[in-house]
């Protein structure tokens, strides 16, 4: 029988982790994520995880070693936040154009200056080219699933691609709830053991990581392209096996949420998912036509979802925890970049919010919808907005 | 393993198997001889690593490999680190009977690859680091590094009429090393290949980490000869620039004492990285080598 833990996020991680059989974990510690790897070692050291845990000395090696252990044929975990995501982000891309398909856990965190260690996910947005698939998740269940999901979807042989399991930090890493625990029968019938034959062996010996001149290169590229487009697939599928085994769906690429006849639709990313849920149900109650789309995965990107929806509502809005400076946010150019596929696109406005752990409220996320209902009266409301600012501005 | 244990590799029974062919290295080079000896004494069971530098560059260009045992390049910094994961995934697979070497040139050890290095060897990885030191950035150029000698001429240390050269002596590696109570370290030459050899043999049977810090020639870089490149890697350490060293349980030991030295000049000279130099610049070189072997004479052995 499973059973119910009462956790924080960062723990799910770790429980999560556990269940997935990883061979070897190499991390470096970095609020929020630190309770993950304290927890991985308090079970390597009790036996109740069999596995080696690499004490490496800065992010960058905890990559590096995770792409050793990768490419003997083995399972790497690692975890990090912020600053550490950023220094090892030399060895993302490596990883990637590897395919080497290590799994790991990205508490969002602010990034310096000024610091911060409070949650939002401009670490992982600056990181989308870097070739990993990137899924954002809204509790600590989804979490934990999701670290089991991710070892499956990136295994697949077509797909072979890292995978970052991103998670709001503190909102979610440090708060609790009851957490369901699948059985390790269970998740061993549904994720086997690692097989792959991008790694060296002495049976089949290779040089691996090499160099390509100018005539080749750009054939890995696309092949690396593929893979990542190739992984949608898998996501939907790992996404429905994992529910008829462990009763969850995720939905895949994306969530919907009363989205059916909606005119007016707010995409979200990540914990703040469960507060515009709130919303939504409220306004619905006022008998307003609205919804909301969870954006699970931001690479690969679910064009296909996104147009589908969009070709049925006047507005969308996106509220993300991120901006591009000198542009707007990230999530909301791609977001864009989808909609200018339609030849009568919704309006967007573009909501910018929560960075450095700022609050974001009940009626934050209300005035959004409002907002987004005044432009599609005609009213004009500016395209990027800052949020729950605490000083005016000149604009 | 006592070290009267293992059994000598000579040239008389070292195998006739190559590990590192149709690479694109310069004629002469000795990073290329370090890394082919080496892997003569390691054998097939070998994963090698190599990070950005001149062996990797040289030796993985899609799709002419030269490594027959498995290889890999490392990001420029992530060699030790790269190392010690494919050491630990392996062991944790249950494989047996194996080893992993780095190949890693001055700068990738000495300066980008120090942390990972110092990490490692910090966890006691079971894997064997050979640095192969030909005293600059030689793959992008020839740029100065932190083994790059006094007075040497580089594309970022030009010799004017204002500075001669590099201003800093050569970090301590071996030294900084041995300050970690590393299993097995050692110094060697490719001007020396029985006692580098010897050295990797013995590393080869070290469990824990070592580390062999080979003096590499670079014709290319140097600017000498490819004919004279093993003779110069000699006159290094007869010249007393460079020595012969080991450390193990808490000791050094110098292998080579010479009484007397080659001149430095002659050594300097035959190099146009070092033509520019002064008779007070040779001075200064002089003085160093002389305070650095009155202090191994009195602290090793
Ligand atoms: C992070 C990073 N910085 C810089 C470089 C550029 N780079 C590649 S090889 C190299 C020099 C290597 O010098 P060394 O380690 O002494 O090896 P050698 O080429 O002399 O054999 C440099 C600077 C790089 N690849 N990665
Ligand atoms: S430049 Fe020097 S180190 Fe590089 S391949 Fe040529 S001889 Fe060897
Ligand atoms: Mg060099």
């Amino acid at each position: 029988m499973s059973k119910k833990l009462f956790i924080s996020g960062d723990e799910a991680v770790a429980i999560g982790t556990k269940l997935s059989r990883p061979n070897v974990i190499s991390a470096y510690p970095i609020t929020p994520q630190t309770v993950t790897v304290e927890r991985l070692s308090e079970m390597v050291e009790s036996g109740e995880l069999k596995a080696e845990y690499m004490h490496v000395e800065s992010e960058h090696s905890a990559m590096s070693a995770a792409m050793g252990v990768s490419a003997v044929g083995a399972r790497a975990f690692t975890a990090t936040s912020s600053q550490g995501l950023l220094y090892m982000a030399e060895g993302l891309h490596y990883a990637s154009g590897g395919r080497y398909p290590i799994v790991m856990m990205n508490a969002n965190r602010s990034l310096a200056l000024p610091w911060s260690i409070y949650g939002d996910q401009r670490d992982s947005l600056s990181l989308l080219d870097s070739g990993w698939i990137q899924v954002y998740v809204e509790d600590a269940q989804e979490a934990l699933d999701m670290i089991i999901q991710a070892y499956k979807i990136a295994e697949n042989k077509d797909v072979l691609t890292p995978f970052m399991v991103n998670l709001d930090g503190f909102v979610l890493t440090h708060t609790y709830e009851l957490v369901e625990i699948p059985e390790q029968e269970k998740v061993d019938k549904f994720l086997p053991p690692f097989q792959t034959p991008n790694k060296m062996s002495f049976e089949e010996p290779k040089n691996m990581a090499f160099s390509t001149t100018p005539a080749d290169n750009l054939e890995y590229k696309y092949q690396q392209n593929r893979a990542m487009l190739n992984s949608i697939d898998v996501i939907n599928d790992v996404d429905k096996e994992f529910g008829d085994k462990f009763d969850r769906y995720y939905g895949g690429m994306v969530q919907e949420y009363r989205c059916d006849d909606a005119d007016v639709v707010i995409f979200t990313l990540g914990s703040i998912t469960g507060t515009v849920r709130m919303i939504v149900d409220k306004l619905r109650d006022e008998g307003k036509k609205v919804g909301l789309l969870k954006i699970r995965y931001m690479r690969p990107f679910p064009e296909k979802e996104i147009i589908k929806l969009a070709g049925k509502v006047k507005a969308i809005g996106v509220v993300e925890k991120d901006i591009s400076f000198g542009y707007e946010g990230t999530v909301y150019t791609n977001v864009n970049s989808a909609l200018s596929k339609l030849d009568n696109a919704p309006l967007s406005l573009d909501f910018l919010c929560g960075m450095g752990g700022r609050d974001v409220s009940k009626s934050d996320i209300y005035n959004m919808f409002i907002s987004l209902f005044k432009a599609v009266n005609g009213e004009k409301q500016k395209r990027v907005q800052f949020i729950n600012m605490g000083v005016e501005t000149d604009e | 393993m006592n070290n009267t244990d293992i059994k000598r590799i000579t040239p008389k029974n070292i195998t006739d198997k190559e590990f590192f062919y149709g690479h694109k290295a310069c004629a002469g080079c000795g990073g290329s001889l370090a890394v082919r000896l080496a892997l003569k004494v390691l054998g097939e069971r070998t994963f090698a690593v190599l990070p950005a530098g001149c062996m990797s560059a040289v030796g993985f260009i899609y799709p002419q490999m030269a490594f027959v045992n498995n290889a890999i390049i490392s990001t420029f910094p992530g060699a030790a680190s790269m190392a010690s994961g494919i050491s630990v995934g392996a062991r944790a697979l249950g494989l047996k009977d194996y080893k992993t070497v780095v190949f890693a040139g001055d700068g990738g050890t000495a300066d980008i690859g120090i942390q990972a290095l110092s990490g490692a060897i910090d966890r006691n990885e079971d894997i064997i680091y050979v640095c192969y030191d030909n005293e600059a950035y030689m793959n992008t150029g020839i740029q100065k590094s932190g083994l790059t000698p006094y007075g040497t001429k580089t594309t970022t240390t030009p010799a004017g009429k204002n500075i001669h050269g590099a201003q800093t002596f050569k970090k301590n590696l071996f030294e900084i090393m041995a300050a970690h109570e590393i299993a097995y370290a050692a110094t060697a030459s490719v001007g020396y290949p029985q006692d580098y050899i010897d050295k990797i043999n013995k590393a080869k049977h070290t469990k824990g980490t070592s580390f062999i810090h080979v003096y590499a020639t670079c014709p290319t870089g140097w600017g000498i000869p490819t004919e004279i490149a093993i003779q110069i890697a000699k006159e290094a350490v007869d010249s007393g620039l460079f020595y012969l060293a080991e450390y193990q349980n808490r000791n050094f030991k110098l292998n080579k004492n010479p009484k007397s030295f080659f001149p430095v000049k002659d050594y300097l000279l035959k190099q146009s990285r070092f033509k520019h130099l002064t008779d007070n610049d040779i001075k200064i070189i002089e003085q160093q080598r002389d305070e650095k072997w009155e202090y191994m004479r009195k602290h090793w052995n």
